[in-house]
């Protein structure tokens, strides 16, 4: 009896050992298993034999059930994995291939900037506010302590339209004004603290000229402003923007609507200082063109070239290479995602 | 402005370097570089002496002559017509090596020994041009090293001042500033008064001192037309950037570079009367000096004789008066005019000149006595002559300028209080007088030639200047805020620009200027303004529409083998309405090649209409319709026009097909544009209920003739479907067999859904039946099963 149980133990492990797959495995189980499987068989003799081989035989057959079902389940965990290995050998990928879909563009390094530029000096309560392209004489130069025939309008190489009625403007201040002027005519008070990027116009062409550039002007008008304030405001985003220390040199200047007025210089590659913006002290002619007492109020404004800071920020050496669009250089300035 | 180190010093005493000088003045507002006097070292090149000249046996055109060199003669061979004997120039001799690297050696010419060079000016580059050899003073002495006799070992300090420093324009002037800046003192030479020594002289009247508040005049007569300026003046006004031209005109050259007054010597034998200043009558004409002829204005300002005009003041004296080489009287003006009288004149004739230059900038009113008498010094000294009596016109003493300060005011507009006595001295140092009137505040007596020192916020300015403003410490912020407003109903610049590169669209910036004949093609019938002064004539106008910028931008793209572009701008576009300016921001782009990037799992195709529109609806929501529409740049049958409700926003469509052919692009873009101010307001986002209950689709394929458009059809769908209808979706279109032509088939799934009950199949059908009645009725729609 016991050699029986042998040999149905061996053939069981060589029937296991030879399925292929999980379906005959599972009819291994029945055969084996089942209501009227082999092994049940031999347990449904059980009855008819002496009680004193019973037991012993039992547990030979029970032992004989449990290895057969052992041998089936791992031989299952055998060939389902096998099946998975497959499966996922079958579904790799080559995951270098590029991806589907859209290229991501960018916006062009000058509205870059300028929105680097607003978002710096918003953090510093400055508003963003802007204003028309053709000015008239008044705001473009008359307002800013300009007179007809001042020697600073020469500097200025102004397009004219409407046979010298109107000028493309050549500075964003124009936009100061009107801003002062709209803060006075609908009552309210400085404080005023404005930014005003935009385009400005110049008759002029070259490396480092285009007829058409970009300023950004900032105005700050209340109780107790003055150069010292400036200074601090000008060198804490200088910091900010360029992300770094930055060495600062107030000098002397003159613009018209500022008095006393300063070029700011930074410390460039090489030691060398480059000059990166103009400002001052508001002219108080300017305050009182537009209705603001000068005696209560001052303020400070100042102005950079947009396209000359992106320049600094960027690398650019050839200022037209911002207007000819090549999309070569576009390209560089791909949106990536960064703070702005 | 240019100045050299030595003149400069023999008006200042500062013992600082000249870079150190440099950086002061730099650091105090007057910008300025260092150039060296001459552009090469000039050795082995000395005085010498022509002792004789002989004609070359072989050669017309050369001479040979034996130079005197100090100790040693040489023969050399020169080719100079104004060589002649007793003459000095520079010699080069064997060894020497000249500007250009020109190598002097040991040299036969035409046969004959020649042992060096007698030298021009340009030559030695001395001069940009020059005729003939450098005739040097008869005082010169033979073997003295050029550089030394010279001086050359001088450098030149180039000044480009700003407008407000007139001031500095001067070698006096600039000395001033420096001895202000060193706390030094500044002064000149000795000038005296010129004995009187011929009674003649020329009356001279003002008409307006506001035009003119000083004019001062002599007569010199009996000037020897042979004289010749010294070297000495001749190397200062080289190194001031101006050629010597006659002992007059230098000499009237020279006191303006070392005084600041400009002036103006006239053929005395041309006057008539008195010399009167005043503004010209309509109909009075003037030939200029560089025979100009103008035809004058009532705003020019004169100077006339009694038959009429003869110079325009501070500007350019006149043809028929001028000093010739002949001239042995002259009249000698020092004037001092007003600013705008000369500028003004200056910018209509587009005449600039070193006069104009200072003139508008402001020229010291108190100077033109002591500018005359220095003149007049000079030209006895150079010319001889007899000098008659001055004559005067206008203030004898500039009224004085007093201006205001107060301490508090300049520690409020400077953020750092300057102890009182310190500001004090340094507004002395300026030469600026300061008079106490109480509890640190002062009246100022500002110098007649500050005329940028008008008011108070002037002072604070230059006692901060002085004091540096780098030693004003920074004051950390310590404002009220004012948040920003943050508007949800209106569009973002950014949050646009932003989702149409996400979308692959490049952002361009153009110039607002164009080319007139392509805008008139992309826009025609909408008024572009021109500019009065273009700066090329494909930049003349405004633009009306930012195409014109686009379609060369592009165009430069596509001939760069780009063969994918995409581009869009934000700017502002111009145009004239009713006779006002209109200025307009406005969102456009301009697309062509392959509908996606070149890629591996996307079959190729070229972008159409429907890419572009798919980027307008997703940047521009659902709130907006696309009705066919006809533009005179945009195909007719593959244009939109885009709606906001019953507001027209923009277009898009391909370009017309004949501008292709007419601008000979190389490929039809597609373009698209917007206003802003039309789609700049979005609904700021309203949350509603969801529904809980299930929702059905049912799919329709009605076949409908060409004309019924989706919209059309989907409106129909609508109105029939009833309340439950949620949504339509269009996710096919088929043309051809068995359709048959002019037909096509379009599949829609309708979604229905219902916020307070299951809607049952019956309800559903009879909804389907009522579209697909609907749509035969309407459309003569048939139905694919």
């Amino acid at each position: 009896m016991t050699d029986d149980i042998n040999q149905l133990l061996d053939r069981a492990r060589a029937e296991i050992n030879g399925a292929t797959d999980l379906r005959a495995l599972e009819q291994l189980r029945v055969d084996w298993l089942g209501k009227k499987g082999r092994i049940t068989e031999l347990l449904k003799q059980l009855g008819a034999m002496p009680a004193d081989q019973r037991k012993s035989y039992g547990e030979r057959v029970n032992r004989a059930k449990e290895q057969i079902a052992d041998q089936l389940d791992a031989k299952k965990q055998r060939l389902e994995q096998a099946d998975l290995d497959a499966r996922l050998s079958a579904e790799s990928i080559d995951v270098t291939l590029p991806g589907r879909g859209e290229d991501v563009a960018g916006l062009h390094p000058i509205t870059r900037t300028t929105q680097r530029i607003e978002r710096l000096f918003g953090e510093l309560g400055f508003e963003s506010v802007s204003g028309p392209e053709i000015e008239d004489d008044f705001h473009n130069f008359a307002a800013l302590n300009i007179p007809e025939l001042h020697p600073a309008r020469s500097t200025m190489d102004t397009f004219y339209v409407d046979q010298g009625k109107m000028v493309l403007r050549t500075h964003t201040s124009p936009v100061q004004i009107r801003t002062m002027e709209s803060v006075v005519k609908s009552g309210r008070k400085p404080p005023i603290r404005i930014v005003c990027p935009g385009r400005v116009y110049r008759k002029d062409l070259d490396r480092t000229h285009s007829p058409m550039f970009h300023q950004i002007e900032g105005l700050y008008v209340a109780e107790g402003v003055s150069l010292a304030d400036l200074k601090y405001d000008l060198h804490t985003f200088l910091t900010r923007f360029f992300e770094r220390e930055v060495e600062m040199l107030f000098r002397p200047s003159y613009f018209p609507f500022v008095e006393p007025g300063a070029d700011v210089h930074i410390r460039w590659e090489g030691g060398r200082w480059l000059e990166v913006l103009g400002c001052g002290v508001v002219h108080p002619n300017v305050l009182k063109a537009v209705g603001i007492d000068p005696e209560r109020y001052s303020g400070y404004a100042f102005g950079m070239g947009i396209d000359r800071m992106a320049m600094l920020r960027y690398g650019v050496n050839d200022l037209r290479l911002f207007f000819e669009n090549d999309l070569r250089f576009l390209e560089q300035f791909r949106d990536t995602g960064a703070a702005r | 402005m240019k100045i050299s180190e030595s003149w400069l010093r023999e008006w200042v005493g500062v013992s600082a370097r000249v870079e150190e000088i440099k950086d002061r003045l730099v650091m105090a507002g007057l910008e300025l570089e260092i150039e060296a006097a001459i552009a090469e070292p000039l050795n082995n090149v000395v005085v010498g002496r022509i002792e004789s000249l002989t004609q070359h046996p072989q050669a017309d055109k050369l001479r040979v002559a034996q130079v005197d060199v100090g100790g040693q003669k040489l023969q050399i061979v020169c080719g100079a017509p104004n060589a002649r004997e007793g003459m000095l120039a520079p010699t080069a001799l064997v060894g020497a090596t000249l500007p250009g690297n020109v190598e002097i050696k040991q040299a036969k010419l035409r046969g004959i020994d020649s042992s060096g060079m007698l030298c021009s000016a340009k030559e030695l580059a001395l001069a940009e041009k020059s005729e003939g050899l450098l005739e040097l003073d008869p005082s010169a002495k033979p073997g003295t090293p050029i550089s030394d006799y010279l001086k050359l070992d001088d450098r030149v300090l180039a000044l480009e001042i700003t407008p407000n420093r007139g001031d500095c324009l001067s070698v006096k002037g600039l000395a001033r500033e420096v001895g202000a800046l060193y706390g030094a003192a500044s002064s000149g030479p000795k000038i005296g008064e010129a004995p009187i020594a011929t009674r003649d002289e020329v009356k001279v009247a003002i008409e307006n001192r506001d035009d003119c508040p000083s004019y001062a005049g002599r007569v010199i007569e009996g000037l020897d037309r042979s004289a010749r300026t010294p070297d000495w003046m001749r190397e200062k006004l080289r190194r001031s950037g101006i050629r010597s031209i006659h002992p007059v005109v230098d000499v009237t050259n020279f006191v303006m570079v070392e005084l600041g007054q400009p002036m103006h010597a006239f053929d005395r034998t041309k006057l008539t009367g008195a010399v009167r200043v005043r503004r010209a009558t309509a109909g009075e004409s003037l030939r200029l000096l560089n025979n100009q002829l103008v035809q004058l204005t009532s705003a020019d300002l004169l100077i006339t004789d009694d038959r009429g005009a003869l110079a325009l003041a501070g500007v350019m004296g006149g043809a028929e008066s001028e000093v010739a080489s002949t001239t042995t009287t002259v009249f000698l003006e020092s004037a001092c005019f007003g600013p705008t009288a000369v500028a003004g004149a200056g910018r209509r004739y587009k005449l600039t000149s070193d006069a104009v230059y200072r003139f508008e900038r402001g020229v010291d009113p108190a100077i033109q006595r002591e500018a005359l008498e220095r003149a007049t010094q000079l030209l006895l000294e150079i010319c001889g002559g007899r000098a008659g009596p001055i004559t005067h016109a206008g203030d004898a003493k500039p009224a004085s300028i007093r201006v205001p300060l107060r301490h508090a005011r300049f520690c409020k507009l400077v953020g750092y209080d300057i102890p009182a006595n310190e500001a004090e001295a340094l507004l002395q140092r300026l030469g600026i007088e300061t008079a106490s009137t109480g509890q640190g505040t002062w009246l100022c007596t500002v110098p007649s030639y500050r005329y940028d020192v008008r008011i108070e916020e002037d002072l604070i300015e230059e006692v901060a200047r002085l004091y540096g403003y780098q030693r004003i410490p920074l004051r950390p912020y310590r404002a009220e805020l004012q948040p920003a407003q943050l508007p949800e109903g209106r569009r973002s610049t950014a949050a646009t620009r932003a989702t149409l590169a996400a979308r692959g669209w490049q952002e361009a910036v153009t110039y607002s200027f164009v080319e007139p004949g392509l805008q008139s093609l992309l826009a025609p019938g909408i008024e572009a303004i021109p500019l009065d002064n273009p700066i090329a004539d494909p930049l003349s106008v405004m633009r009306t529409t930012l195409w014109s910028g686009l379609v060369p931008a592009w165009r430069y793209n596509v001939q760069r083998q780009q063969k994918r572009v995409r581009l869009f701008e934000l700017a502002v576009c111009f145009r004239r309405d009713g006779g006002c300016i209109v200025e307009a921001h406005k969102l456009s782009g301009i697309a062509s090649g392959d509908a996606w990037p070149e890629q591996w799992g996307t079959k190729a195709r070229p972008i159409d209409f429907f890419d572009v529109k798919g980027d307008l609806q997703a940047l521009l929501g659902a709130a907006y319709r696309y009705a066919k529409g006809t533009h005179a740049a945009l195909h007719p049958g593959r244009t939109a026009q885009i709606f906001r409700g019953d507001q027209a926003v923009g277009w898009i469509g391909d370009l017309h097909p004949s501008l292709v052919q007419k601008l000979d692009l190389p490929d039809t873009p597609l373009l698209f544009e917007l206003d802003w101010q039309g789609i700049a307001p979005v609904a700021v986002p309203e949350s509603r209920r969801l529904s809980d209950f299930p929702s059905s689709r049912r799919d329709l394929a009605p076949v409908l003739p060409e004309s019924a458009t989706v919209d059309a059809v989907c409106a129909a769908v609508r109105a029939a479907a009833g309340q439950s209808l949620q949504q339509i979706r269009v996710f096919d279109l088929y043309r051809g067999e068995p359709l048959g032509a002019g037909f096509k088939s379009l599949a829609l799934g309708l979604i229905f859904q219902d916020y307070s009950r299951t809607l049952t199949d019956v309800e559903i059908d009879t909804a389907v039946k009522a579209v697909m009645a609907s749509l035969e009725r309407e459309f003569g729609a048939t139905f694919r099963s």
